[in-house]
């Protein structure tokens, strides 16, 4: 070591010193691993990383209104809607220019059903609007004209609902998702009626971890068995498991319809052997107990593989010495074999839950009213309502829930404990 | 700011690329199944004929196709040419700009006897962008054998569990059913959607409902009152006319239709927004012919919904297959449209947010 300091730094061959040779081969390794992963990294990102954020962003964009009637906005700024009175007729002028321009693009309508997700009726009354704005009279007082045209123009509530909406991004959607709602007199509760979306995340939880609970019990012993038998007996049995994972979802939820329905075969059998009577067939689906046995089937092999290929690593020699020490089955399962099998319990009882969560052919299906999740209304917000924002800002609280949970999971498990093989 | 951006730019290049290949392809938007097979029959089959550069590609995603347009319409990429659009959808697509106005008389074949299309479809004609190809309606099946020796015959009977027990299967949205459980709570027809607006009205409505909650199984696809039907499920269920044509006609099942305030709907062609020149042009043309009286006749043959041309009723025939007269089977046909209601697009364009939450709420409660 004295050597060292008395020479200087060491030198590599073409004299450089060590050190700067070194990371410059680091970095020269490192710039080729990056561009090996490159094309599924920009795959990734363009396909998956920058639309989710798109999607996300959604939740609390809403430039619509100041893109669409910029200058009505600029003149709503003075006005209060605490008077109780409708605005000035410089906001009616305002908007008439604004309309004029937005109904020749074809934008009012769009604003419409935006405005229309916040207070019903603003959809038609823009609609309405935007087909007489042609026909209005520049010399006359604008106010008397809208009015005329659609009372709802001297609503405080609907300039209320058009000001309070008129920033360029809103908390609106993540407050209807929590079932509150953004007035112009603050943050409200929604009428009990109308609450949907607390209940539908809370569901959605218990529904899933009780799917988890049940692939768990049901997966765990299949895995022992496949884990202990000769390799080829359970290579054979290894197919069973994964031939339903190789059938069509569809198919296989349908299959549960034909099983699990009044008419179907396991009431039939139930009532032919006389365990039930024919008035009192067992509801299995349209409810919550139709999405839990179909999901719980469908997600099977997702908790078997990594149970199984945890306890495949587990050497039988342990069980056996624990056993010869005196140990009761029991104990040498429980105090032996099962601490070394949590690992698997881990990985699978993660990948079951956060498959189950997002899940929503199945529960559209079976689930009737009791059993969808709220993922059914995310899907309902992106392809039927088109309320983007509302079903973006579901997204996100999903999301946020599952990384939430996730993080629970890591502290009181640890992450480092999860294994897949 | 703006991700989509950059997908704008990933995605034109595409579009670009794939543009070169497939310049005679048109893509036709519909809904699948049996609907898309007696397009085929009756539309794409002939026009491919007489144009012989033309290639018709289905694609069957009808049923999300107002997000998908404007999922399009934002990344700037527009692939499909025509879309097979419900009316409410297409008012929408209208609404947004995502669908072009059509002319019906400068862009239309007139009737055969010279009758201008606007006149030809009349009343029909609800959107500016919408050309009607049929009128269906939601309507009731009933099991014959498991009603007992009075069948169904008033919409207000699925309200009847008395009389007749058992599970009906209802559409999971609150269109149709609100309509349904006011006729029969005491409201004038004349006055429901003037109810409905209220919120005492969704009340009521949604009280109605309660009475036979526990005996509803909801659908969300077409299919599933034609499957319960058949496997004894349910003892009637309201779904689409053409559907329970063929599970009656076609599959022989012990089922009749119960046609009383059967809701009207209608079915047609939308053009996009923001196609190319050319596109547009070809997409127009086969619009033209798609849409003359002998065509929407044709399609008759093979679907049981009633063509939206005046002018074709009269030649409406025979099933292409089995040779019955499909008049009778058409829900416009004087003997079934005793009774039928019409739907108020504009009253559901405003109130199906506000409903539709009211109506989840009461599902899930």
């Amino acid at each position: 070591m004295s050597d060292q300091s008395e020479s200087g730094p060491v030198l590599a061959a073409d004299g450089t010193p060590l050190k700067v040779s070194l990371n410059k081969a680091l970095r020269r390794q490192k710039l080729s691993a990056l561009l090996l992963i490159a094309p599924l990294l920009l795959f990734v990102l363009l396909t998956f990383i920058f639309p989710i954020v798109d999607m996300l962003f959604r939740s609390v964009e809403n430039d619509i209104v100041s893109n669409t009637i910029p200058r009505t906005v600029i003149a709503l700024q003075d006005w209060d809607a605490s008077t109780g009175e409708a605005p000035s007729e410089q906001v009616f002028a305002a908007l008439y220019e604004d309309l004029q321009i937005s109904v020749a693009a074809k934008t009012h309508s769009r604003l419409g059903s935006r405005l229309n997700y916040e207070k019903t009726g603003m959809s038609s009354l823009f609609r309405k609007t935007g087909r007489r704005i042609k026909l209005m009279d520049e010399t006359v007082p604008f106010m008397e004209q809208f009015v005329d045209i659609n009372e709802d123009w001297a609503d405080v509530e609907v300039w209320g609902t058009i000001k309070t909406y008129s920033s360029k991004y809103t908390a609106g959607y993540f407050l209807t998702a929590v079932d509150r709602s953004l007035t112009h007199e603050g943050i409200q509760e929604r009428p009990e009626k109308e609450q949907i979306y607390l209940k539908l995340f809370w569901r959605t939880m218990v529904l899933s971890v009780t799917i988890t609970g049940s692939c768990l019990l049901l997966g765990y012993p299949v895995a022992w068995i496949l884990a202990n038998l000769p390799m080829r007996t359970a290579n054979m049995l290894m197919i069973l498991v994964l031939l339903p994972f190789w059938t069509s979802l569809l198919v296989r939820t349908s299959a549960w319809k034909v099983l699990l329905q009044d008419q179907g075969v396991i009431n039939n059998l139930l009532v032919a052997i006389g365990i039930i009577d024919d008035a009192n067939r067992l509801a299995l689906i349209n409810n919550a107990t139709g999405t839990i046995i179909a999901m719980t089937h469908i997600l099977l092999p997702f908790m078997i593989l990594p149970l199984y290929s945890v306890m495949k690593t587990i050497p039988q020699n342990y069980t056996r010495a624990a056993k010869s020490l005196g140990a009761t089955d029991w104990t040498a399962f429980w105090r032996v074999y099962f601490p070394q099998s949590v690992p698997g319990i881990g990985a699978g009882a993660i990948l079951v839950f956060i498959l189950a969560i997002g899940y929503y052919i199945t529960p559209e299906l079976v689930g009737g009213t009791s059993g969808i999740f709220i993922s059914n209304r995310i899907a309902y917000h992106i392809s039927s309502s088109l309320n983007w924002g509302l079903g973006s800002a579901l997204g996100t609280i999903l999301l946020v829930l599952v990384l939430a949970l996730y993080w629970v999971y890591d502290t009181l498990v640890g992450i480092d404990n999860v294994k897949l093989g | 700011m703006k991700f989509s951006n950059v997908l704008i730019g990933a995605t034109s290049v595409m579009a670009v690329c794939a543009g070169a290949v497939s310049a005679q392809n048109m893509t036709i938007v519909s809904w699948g199944g049996a609907y898309s097979a007696s397009q085929q029959n009756a539309y794409h089959d002939p026009y491919m004929a007489a144009n012989p550069g033309v290639n018709i590609i289905n694609d069957t995603s009808s049923n999300e196709a107002v997000a998908k347009l404007r999922a399009m319409s934002e990344a700037g990429n527009i692939t499909w040419d025509v879309v097979d659009v419900v009316a409410a959808d297409a008012m929408r697509l209208c609404d947004e700009g995502l669908a072009i106005v059509i002319d019906p008389d400068t862009m239309l074949a007139p009737a055969p006897d010279g009758t201008p299309a606007s006149e030809d479809f009349g009343d029909l004609l609800i959107s500016e962008c919408f050309i009607p190809q049929i009128v269906y309606s939601v309507t009731f099946g009933y099991r014959t054998d498991l009603v007992g020796d009075t069948p169904p015959s008033n919409i207000c009977d699925i309200f009847d569990l008395e009389t007749y027990p058992g599970k009906r299967s209802l559409e999971k949205r609150p269109i149709n059913n609100m309509e349904w459980a006011l006729m029969c709570d005491g409201v004038a027809v004349e006055d429901i959607y003037d109810v409905l607006e209220t919120e005492e009205g969704v009340d009521q409505a949604l009280a109605k409902l309660d009475t036979i909650r526990d005996s509803v199984i909801w659908w969300s696809a077409g299919a599933e009152t034609p499957q319960r039907l058949a496997d004894g499920e349910v003892i009637m269920g309201s779904t689409y006319n053409g559907r329970l044509f063929s599970l009656i006609v076609e599959q022989n099942q012990p089922v009749a239709m119960m046609w009383d305030a059967q809701v009207y709907d209608l079915d047609g062609w939308i053009i996009p927004a923001g196609l190319s020149p050319e596109r547009e042009k070809a997409a127009l043309d086969y619009i033209y012919f798609a849409t003359d009286t002998q065509r929407l006749a044709d399609q008759s043959k093979y679907i049981s919904y009633g063509p939206a041309r005046a002018s074709s009723a009269p030649l409406v025939s025979k099933h292409a297959t089995l040779g019955i007269d499909m008049a009778p089977h058409m829900p416009t046909d004087p003997a079934n449209a005793t009774n039928p209601f019409l739907y108020n697009f504009e009253f559901w364009a405003d109130y199906r947010d506000d409903l539709d939450a009211r109506f989840q709420a009461w599902l899930i409660k």
